[in-house]
């Protein structure tokens, strides 16, 4: 693959064979950074480090995180990587990359020159930039506290561990955990605040905490055993008082953390910290295919660009072409391989149409996006990368080119139906519906059961009532009941799962069950 | 604006205490998965590490999502021959079109069903061997230490050429070159100087005589600069080592088995797991082990690995040759006082019926005082004979050190092993 022409300038630097040296990845940064700021990428400044593969399983495991509280979920995790990276079934990702000010990605060692640039494309300056720019990263992380607060949960877990012991809190965290994804606020911003800060209000908070808790159940009045149970897990005996709480309420945890009645304080702070954590990744579980694809389109513009500028050789070039296509690579779903619709292929397609309809509009484009087709390519990425998640992007930017190319096909599965309907193809008629479908399938809100706290039954038994509010008779999986026992651990008292749907109770689960 | 950051020489193994965890928590299945692989496994296999599975459902962690069921849409990719309003039968499993948020489909869910992943051999083997001990590992008490080691003991001005050192040497020689040439320098300098001093005057002045004098005395202190050596005798440094007495921690293992006729190849291959498992006991608490194979009939021969399990003798069984085999040998090459001694017996219980007593006796009087450890197991599925009625009096004398089970099919071996050595402390069994 070696050329036979001489480039210009920069012969020192050209990107040639697959070693590399700390000059060539501080030369290449200083030219992709030149490049991204042309193409208007605003990042967090960089913090590129360089690890071995054995760190990047180590980094793997703790979700990117550089510093996390000991837990064996993350043990499980490391055993699967590390297998899993042994046999050869995968590679390492080139890119893990968290969101922090300053952004803080890693480069493997073992990578040659090629694939260090192209990390560097796509983390240091797709990822960074998505950080930055989206306005679910804006409004709810805040990215220069998030590495202070991780030391101070570890550190904070660590003691917790030291005092009442490890198994303890493993018990603790094992059943924050399960409650992760309903530990999250969907529509109140959480304020953003320090570590040291937070370190600070821990301790005030863990006074005050308490007692309010006190005044919350010690206001129960002493009922008779007889009424007590006539009152016991009923629904509609709650109805005779006020509910609490008066509005239902989506985050579990929070709740939990605020009124349950037998935490002591130390057991609240760290169901406050899991919190904390899902509420930091929460942006990213709604704009995978968003960000992976705005990472994969900057990475291609620039290395393109790096090679029109005769910054890379053509090896470099075909070797990245060929990395950049596996990563692009999307199965059909008939395929062995596949894995449902990767987001690095649709989020890379979308953004590449974008551009195509503002740079080269057809008539159906005109038609169906008028006000995007001829317009600044650069200007409506930027403002679709800023405003949207994945479900909102694919319903408002989904072309039907894309769902052309990627003959998209939606399959209706009802379990009362023996038989299985295409409801709609990438045709005139199934455009709208393909991505309608498509753009729920990407809703957090859709994807996971609609549980939330309906009632505590502070009056009488102290248990807790929530309601999965159930769409299209989608069941909850089974395994619901092992969740149902952890809640249990840290409310303390009985828990009920009623499910509702269409405003009717439908069915109900108790736990601690009763009666065979 | 950018930094980069060598994190390369940073600590591994970050994730260590995590890894640690997960195998505490999942001890029991990983337990019983060892289990397993001990005896299933091949017998020269025992030195790597084992892949363990878990089943999935075990140690997955639960959350609310939805099951299988109810109404959905899904869009897939890949469409070749569908169109609108196709109806067919659903597929089998849930592959294909199944799964209702793609990418997040969770690595962790239900969908595997065996979470596998490999201890390495550490791992392993301190599962095997969890909550063993070898009895009575006190080192050989440092009085009758006979075993002595060469130790470190700073430098000396002599020593042989193989152990010397060649940085302090060669600081030595620089100082010494230093000193000695400073003087002579000093002087040769002087004289240097007044040489031209004196060819500066006028040539009226110059006094030939004092010039011839100065040029004399530079040439001489330039040759006595020179024969300054680079390295002299003097210079040389040895590493300089000691012999200290050590406390032993050698040991050696005795295989002893029954080859006869009524030995079968599975009974051999039984006695050989057993052997094995207790040489990979003693490696861990030894630096060395050393492995004597006794095997006997009527006569008792000592031979290497590969004969010992594999060729096949016939003929009648008398145990006492082994021991006074056994007998020669540790008098000959191991002395007790700085070796270790273990012996492992196995036999199917045959012997010639007057040599049971006498086996008592060589073992009672001549061996055990020797000896840390001595294990029999006998591999039968019958009654036990006269040499086992000889060896429970044997152990009734040492209970301490002589040990003996029955061993009747493979899956006893490990279970048997386990309770040859566990750990007298009781304790650390109950909570594992």
């Amino acid at each position: 693959m070696s050329t036979s022409y001489k480039p210009i300038h920069d012969e020192d630097f050209l990107g040639q064979g697959s070693d590399w040296s700390f000059d060539d990845l501080e030369h290449y940064e200083r030219e992709i950074a030149r490049i991204a700021a042309e193409f208007r990428l605003e990042t967090y400044p960089n913090q590129i480090e360089i690890i071995t593969s054995e760190q990047m399983m180590d980094a793997y495991s703790s979700i990117g995180m550089p510093v996390g509280y000991s837990h064996w979920s993350f043990g499980k995790q490391f055993l699967s990587v590390e297998q899993a990276y042994k046999r050869g079934q995968m590679g390492l990702a080139y890119e893990l990359v968290i969101n922090s000010d300053p952004c803080i990605a890693y480069l493997m060692e073992e990578n040659t020159l090629m694939m260090q640039i192209l990390v560097m494309a796509h983390a240091c300056h797709g990822h960074n930039s998505f950080f930055k720019g989206n306005y679910l990263f804006r409004a709810w992380t805040d990215a220069s506290a998030i590495v202070d607060y991780l030391v101070f949960a570890r550190r904070y877990v660590s003691e917790c561990e030291e005092r009442h012991g490890v198994e303890a809190v493993e018990q603790l965290l094992d059943a924050c955990h399960a409650l992760q994804n309903q530990g999250v606020d969907r529509y109140k911003r959480p304020s953003a605040i320090s570590a040291e800060e937070e370190a600070r209000r821990q301790q005030e908070r863990e006074g005050y905490l308490q007692q309010q808790i006190n005044t919350l159940w010690s206001t129960i009045p002493q009922l008779r055993a007889a009424d007590a149970r006539n009152v016991d897990g009923e629904a509609q005996g709650l109805g005779q008082r006020p509910r609490y709480p008066s509005e239902p309420q989506e985050n579990l945890l929070y709740f939990i953390e605020k009124n349950a009645p037998l935490l002591a304080p130390w057991q609240r702070e760290i169901v406050r910290i899991v919190r904390k954590l899902a509420q930091y990744f929460y942006p990213q579980r709604q704009t995978q295919v968003m960000n992976e694809g705005w990472a994969t389109f900057w990475h291609y513009n620039i290395m393109h660009r790096l090679y029109d500028e005769q910054l890379i050789d053509e090896g470099v070039m075909l070797e990245f072409l060929q990395s950049h296509t596996a990563v692009v690579a999307q199965p059909g779903f008939d395929s062995p391989w596949y894995n449902g619709i990767n987001p690095y292929a649709l989020g890379f397609a979308m953004f590449s149409d974008i551009q195509r309809i503002c740079t080269a509009p057809t008539e159906e484009d005109r038609a169906w996006f008028p006000e995007m087709a001829g317009s600044d390519w650069l200007e409506t990425v930027h403002f679709a990368m800023r405003n949207f998640k994945d479900e909102s992007f694919i319903q408002q930017f989904l072309s039907p080119r894309v769902m052309r190319d990627m003959k998209l096909f939606a399959l209706l599965d009802d379990d009362q139906d023996d038989m299985v309907e295409i409801s709609a193809i990438h045709d005139d008629r199934g455009y709208k519906r393909i991505r309608e479908a498509l753009s729920l399938q990407y809703s957090l809100g859709h994807r996971e059961p609609d549980i939330q706290v309906w009632a505590a039954n502070i009056h009488g038994d102290r248990s807790l009532v929530l309601r999965h509010e159930r769409t299209q008779r989608r069941p909850l999986d089974d395994a619901f009941s092992p969740v149902m026992h952890y809640l249990h651990q840290l409310w303390g008292f009985p828990i009920v799962l009623e499910v509702v749907e269409n405003g009717e109770v439908v069915d109900r689960h108790d736990w601690p069950q009763t009666g065979g | 604006m950018s930094y980069f950051i060598d994190r390369r020489s940073n600590a591994r193994h970050k994730s260590a205490v995590n890894r640690q965890r997960f195998l505490k928590r999942y001890q029991k299945h990983i337990k019983r998965a060892v289990e397993d692989s001990v005896n299933r496994r091949s017998i020269t296999d025992m030195e790597r590490g084992e892949k363990v599975s878990i089943p999935g459902r075990d140690i997955s962690e639960p959350v609310f999502r939805h099951g299988k069921g109810g109404r959905r849409t899904v869009v897939s990719p890949g469409n070749r021959e569908f169109a609108e309003g196709d109806r067919m039968r659903r597929p089998h499993g849930s592959g294909g079109g199944g799964g209702s948020g793609e990418g997040s489909a969770s690595n962790q869910g239900e969908g595997v069903d065996e979470f596998a992943f490999t201890l390495s051999r550490d791992e392993f083997l301190s599962f095997i061997f969890d909550g063993l001990e070898l009895p009575h590992l006190e080192r050989k008490q440092l009085a009758d230490m006979a075993e002595r080691r060469p130790v470190r003991a700073g430098l000396s001005r002599q020593g042989v050429p193989a152990r010397m050192n060649i940085v302090r040497s060669m600081r030595e020689a620089q100082a010494r070159r230093i000193a000695m040439r400073a003087p002579i320098k000093r002087a040769l300098c002087d004289a240097q100087k007044a040489l031209e001093e004196e060819e500066r005057k006028d040539p009226v002045l110059r006094h030939p005589g004092r010039i011839r004098e100065l040029r004399e005395e530079i040439e001489r202190l330039e040759k006595r600069l020179e024969a300054v050596p680079f390295i002299d005798t003097f210079d040389l440094r040895y590493n300089h080592l000691v012999d200290q007495p050590q406390p032993s921690n050698k040991a050696v293992m005795f295989c002893v088995m029954d080859v006869s006729g009524s030995m079968t190849q599975n009974h051999k291959d039984i006695a050989k797991r057993f052997f094995l498992l207790l040489y990979l006991f003693l490696e861990r608490d030894y630096e060395r082990v050393e492995l004597v194979f006794i095997r006997h009939h009527t006569a008792a021969r000592e031979v290497d690995e590969e004969a010992f399990f594999y060729s096949r003798e016939t003929g009648g069984t008398i145990v006492s040759s082994a021991l006074h085999l056994l007998d020669e040998i540790i008098e000959a090459r191991y002395p007790p006082a700085q070796w270790n001694l273990y012996v492992a017996q196995a036999s199917d219980g045959d012997n010639w019926d007057d040599d049971s007593v006498q086996c008592r006796q060589i073992l009672s009087d001549a061996l055990m005082p020797k000896l840390r450890y001595y294990a029999y197991v006998e591999i039968t599925p019958h009654a036990h004979q006269a040499l086992w009625e000889e060896y429970t009096r044997v152990q009734d004398c040492y209970p301490e050190r002589f040990a003996m089970r029955q061993i009747v099919q493979a899956g006893d071996i490990y279970p048997v092993f386990r309770e040859l050595f566990k750990s007298r402390q009781g304790g650390q069994e109950a909570h594992s």
